[in-house]
């Protein structure tokens, strides 16, 4: 198998981070390599096993319908890259 | 009182108790050899100001019933601190300050230690090398230019060195437990659900576990049983009946069932790590354990596993910084190229790699092929170690392939790098708990270490075995302090 | 022209088509905190004033399940006669947008809560069934707010997290008023079971309307397309009509139809293609490995099944069995859980019939006319059931009570206090009528030689001058008797 450029193009816009072409050919190396050490899986056959999400052998723990968190505008606002009051800001979306 | 760094947490803990030492004196003596090392690069923020206030304040008002009175700590970037950076290594949270404090850390607040500052780790604590970090890399104090293993490197570097007694770090995949047997230092990765994740910096959150990093096992089992408790805030917290393991803490291990898995002999594995094996072997049965053959046999298997499950799942938890709520921006014409040059800039390689893995395996037409694949060969990797558990107690490995190696050495090449975690990473697809200890040295004089596997919350068990190991194997750090000049 | 009146058909050339409809609803779940965090849902807050660290990802943040919401949907589920899952999944759906904090949404993909089930359509021309495929519990995200800054867009988050139950129909609907049904049938039975309020102008209920079409007969689907995020039932039909004419027009212009996801713009009332999320449509679902398995008991079902009240169809058959109301007043009493109680309360101490046709007519008129919901109705059940007796045992007529329908609407008052404090009560003492009988055949004379010689029409006429000398309280039975014998 073998990932080509196009694919790290189309890998680099679901993730959200630019590749130019120098980066685009280093990352089809890499990843080239790294999952030819992972097509060491395919020896196994796996077709009668329940795939392990969680090794945590319980189920989820619900907790009550309580409003405890309190108004924290300036705490969630404070850390954010782009100075407003009351918004979060991002370049202007077009739809 | 002098040489207050050399004693060990147990030391220290005794001799506050005791008012032989004040908070005061202890601090100061950590912090000013904190200082004198700054060549090591272990520290990403130092905190100095406020941990000579709060020991004053602690000192004023002496608590000596908590079980970490006083005592000064740093700990790795990753646990979020309230009103201190966090910066999980990475420029993208290089300007965060948490509003608020990683469950953990409460934990060892609650227990009366003080915060020195936070410890340098791998970029999102994706590393063996602490390499990847924004911060740079750390030097290992065993010897110039060596790393210390990673991804918890400031913290082996910080423990082994002495400038923090005793230390919490994350293993995600053997983070903890490689820098400590390349630091000749002890950590411990608990049993998955042990310690909460709240308020640590995901990386993969099936995998990521915090633990304490120690100067010795006893000092590994006091910060454990402050770290683990139950948390209603993660839901993979699990509620299970916690041991007060430094009090449990025995050398009594006659009798325990030890297994020694024979897919762990490698190809290409030194002599040297053969050796040390075969030597903790021999410790183990002079402790009274009964030593039983047993195989585990998809272990080939799980590093593959691994470099499908943590990226995938890293892929989406990093999907977070995108430099709207918080952290680095890069400025963008519109929202995607805003988010692009965000990621692009903010992230730095392997952290960009693992996320372009991650995204890869998830992507639609791969998943099965990846994603699901892995999670069965994880159930395969999961039922072996059920399968051996039903003949042991316990598992004896080496932590490493190999020991340290040199700064730069591997950074070209990922998959020789990832090798290096082909010891710790089936426990952390297991879940199970895994301490290393140092248990010897290579011709090199660089120390190694030996793991021991439990059963999932058995962590008392090889606590103890560990204890039991420790005073057979009698190991002494070659440290020179060749950095204070 | 088809044969059945409400088969909705596009007619082209020679070609008919019909359209195939499947809804996506997402209804907010009624609780008073998030779905995996801690921070209120009241709507129209402050801007990220409801927004937890949680809400916002900050690093480290985990989600924690509120076991309300997990009672709402299967709840909804019981409602919507569904299979509820004793085991379930969330997963993470992965992409990128500014009102998106986490850059994942949790949602439930492979395993929902809630497998399939069906609802009753009542419609003109008899009963329909449209089939549930899915229910699933999910994230909702935040704002973005475009029209505040000239170049950028700003973030509300205080919506981010909200429980949103997504409510996956089979493509059973055929046309405009057939959604008009089931988006008002859902609304209904989730407001009898108080899982969401359905306020729509609040973005309560919203949905995503897949749209195909394809010529009369054929028994394969054409290629649909996904109109996202339609807020208002007319909106929702206007889409509809607006989207299944272009592909009609496609097709007939020999294109193909692409699948993609288009939205309707309301002001000039077309759909389009979204651009914006073009390249977005790779979610690389995922188990959530921040949660486990959501399991819940037989036990637990069953408490939340003893809970159930009676829904609309139940309600309605009931209604038609015990109080022989027809299908079409039932149907419109059983529409909301407050109509029918207001109705039961009513008919406890007064007759069916005159309660029935008062309350649907007068009634709903007096209240939409004021813009009213039932609930804020200025006369109370009490009251009206005393004016409905008041009629039933003759005290006044129907026209005068009206007019204390009316007065009562002013204000809550009971009507017996009215028509005393304005004389209005009935004339019905024969002696009285009798003397006033008198006097209007004594004033018209000539009328009443007419009507003796045959002009029976004239009757009429008597009635009507008798009434309005009395001011329209003399009792018109009483009046139609004596008047036959007088002439
Ligand atoms: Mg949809
Ligand atoms: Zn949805």
């Amino acid at each position: 198998m073998s990932i080509d450029l196009k694919t790290i193009k189309h890998i680099s816009k679901l993730s959200r981070i630019s590749v130019d072409e120098k980066k685009a050919e280093k990352l089809a190396g890499d990843l080239n390599s790294i999952f030819d050490f992972i097509e060491k899986l395919n020896e196994l056959k796996t077709d009668n096993v329940e795939p392990l999400t969680s090794v945590a052998e319980t189920t989820l723990k619900l907790r009550s319908d309580e409003v405890k968190s309190k108004n924290l505008r300036d705490q969630v606002i404070k850390n954010s890259p782009k100075e407003n009051e009351d918004y979060f800001v991002v370049p202007k979306v077009i739809e | 009182m002098s040489d207050i760094t050399k004693q060990s947490l147990s030391e220290l803990v005794e001799n506050i108790k005791s008012k032989k030492l004040s908070s005061s004196e202890v601090t100061k003596a950590f912090v000013e050899r904190s200082e004198k090392s700054k060549e090591l690069n272990a520290y990403i923020t130092e905190d100095y100001a406020n941990a000579f206030n709060k020991a004053k304040k602690f000192d004023e008002k002496p608590n000596l019933d908590l079980k970490l009175p006083g005592i000064p700590m740093a700990v790795k970037d990753l646990f979020c601190t309230k009103d201190l950076r966090t910066t999980a290594g990475s420029k993208i949270l290089n300007n965060f300050v948490p509003t608020y404090e990683s469950t953990v850390t409460q934990n060892i607040w609650n227990e009366g230690a003080i915060l020195m500052g936070k410890l340098n780790c791998d970029e999102f604590a994706m590393g063996s090398s602490n390499e990847t970090s924004f911060f740079g890399n750390v030097q290992n104090p065993i010897d110039k230019n060596l790393v210390p293993g990673g991804s918890s490197g400031g913290s082996s570097s910080a423990v082994a060195a002495q400038l923090t007694p005793i230390t919490i770090g994350t293993d995600t995949g053997g983070s903890i437990r490689q820098p400590a047997s390349f630091t000749g230092t002890v950590g411990l990765k608990p049993t998955y659900g042990s310690c909460s994740r709240y308020g640590i910096v995901a990386f993969a959150s099936s995998l990521d576990q915090a633990g304490p990093m120690a100067q010795n096992v006893k000092d590994c089992a006091l910060l454990q049983e402050v770290i683990s408790t139950y948390d209603e805030k993660d839901s993979t917290s699990i509620d299970f009946k916690r041991n007060e393991h430094s009090k449990e803490l025995t050398k009594d291990i006659k009798g325990k069932k030890i297994g020694i898995p024979k897919e762990y002999r490698v190809d290409g594995m030194p002599k040297e790590i053969e050796d040390l094996w075969k030597k903790g072997i021999e410790y183990a049965k002079d402790c009274g354990a009964e030593i039983i053959d047993i195989s585990l046999p998809h272990t080939n298997y799980a590093l593959p596993t691994y470099y499908i499950v943590a990226p995938a799942e890293a892929s989406s938890n990093l999907a977070r910084y995108d430099g709207v709520k918080y952290g680095f921006r890069a400025e963008g014409e519109n929202l995607i190229d805003m988010y692009e040059k965000t990621r692009s800039e903010g992230f730095g390689t392997e952290v960009q790699r693992r996320i372009m893995i991650g995204t890869y395996v998830l992507s639609s037409g791969y998943y099965d092929a990846y994603y699901l694949k892995a999670q069965k060969v994880r159930k395969l990797i999961k039922n072996d170690f059920d399968d051996a558990y039903e003949k042991v107690d316990a598992i004896l490995t080496p932590s490493t392939p190999s020991s340290a190696f040199k700064i730069g050495e591997k950074t070209n090449d990922p998959v020789s790098m990832y090798l290096n975690d082909i010891f710790t990473v089936p426990v952390n697809l297991a879940g199970l708990p895994g301490i290393s200890i140092p248990a010897g040295h290579d011709a090199k004089g660089y120390p190694l270490g030996l793991q021991i596997i439990g059963k999932a919350f058995d962590e008392q068990n090889i606590l103890n075995i560990a204890y039991a190991m420790e005073e057979k194997i009698n190991f002494k750090n070659n440290i020179t302090d060749w950095w204070i000049k | 022209m088809s044969k059945n009146k409400s088969e909705y058909l596009i007619n082209r050339h020679d070609n008919q088509y019909e359209v195939v409809i499947g809804l996506e609803v997402h209804a907010q779940v009624t609780s008073e905190s998030k779905l995996f965090s801690t921070s209120a849902t009241k709507f129209g807050a402050e801007p990220n004033t409801q927004v937890s660290l949680v809400d916002a990802a900050f690093p480290g943040m985990l989600p924690v399940i509120n076991e309300y919401c997990v009672k709402q949907a299967i709840k909804t589920g019981i409602g919507l006669k569904a299979k509820i899952n004793k085991k379930s999944v969330f997963d993470r759906k992965n992409y990128f947008y500014a009102d998106l904090p986490q850059g994942y949404q949790i949602s439930q993909f492979k395993d929902p809560i809630v497998g399939e089930g069906k609802v009753i359509l009542d419609m003109p021309d008899g009963q329909k069934e449209v089939g549930i495929e899915r229910l699933h519990l999910e994230q909702d995200a935040g704002k973005s707010i475009h029209d505040l800054d000239p170049k950028n867009t700003f973030v509300d988050l205080n919506r981010s997290g909200v429980a949103l139950m997504e409510i996956v129909s089979k493509p059973d609907l055929r046309s405009p008023d057939e959604v008009n049904a089931y988006i008002k049938k859902l609304r209904s039975i989730m407001r009898y079971l108080g899982t969401c309020d359905g306020n729509m102008q609040e973005g309560s209920l919203r949905a995503d309307v897949n749209v195909s079409v394809r010529k009369k007969g054929s028994k394969e689907f054409g290629t649909r397309c996904e109109i996202k995020n339609v807020n208002s039932i007319k909106f929702m039909q206007m889409a509809i009509e607006y989207e299944a004419n272009r592909q009609v027009d496609l097709i007939e212009d020999g294109q193909t139809i692409d699948q993609e996801t288009r939205l309707f713009d309301t002001k000039k009332n077309e759909t389009r293609s979204m651009r914006s999320k073009e390249d977005a449509h790779d979610y690389r679902y995922f188990p959530d490995p921040d949660l486990l398995p959501l399991v819940v008991s037989d036990d637990f079902i069953e408490k939340l099944k003893s809970e159930i009240p009676e829904l609309p169809d139940e309600k309605k058959k009931r209604f038609i069995d015990k109080f022989k109301l027809s299908p079409y007043e039932a149907n419109i009493l059983v529409s909301d859980n407050e109509t029918s109680n207001y109705f039961e309360n009513v008919i406890k101490k007064s007759d069916v019939k005159l309660a029935t046709n008062w309350i649907i007519g007068e009634l709903f008129a007096a209240l939409n006319e004021k813009n009213l919901e039932i609930t804020e109705s200025p006369i109370s059940a009490g009251n009206l059931s005393k004016l409905i007796n008041l009629i039933k045992d003759g005290t006044i007529s129907g026209k005068i009570a009206k007019t204390v329908f009316e007065q009562m609407m002013e204000g809550d008052k009971d009507p017996k206090k009215i028509v005393e404090e304005k004389g209005l009560k009935q004339e019905s003492d024969p002696k009285a009528l009798e003397a006033l009988i008198d006097k209007v055949i004594d004033d018209n004379r000539d009328k009443a030689t007419e009507y003796k010689s045959g002009k029976v029409k004239l009757f009429g006429f008597f009635v009507g001058q008798v009434m309005k000398v009395s001011g329209g309280k003399a009792n018109p039975q009483l009046v139609n008797e004596i008047l036959k014998k007088k002439l």
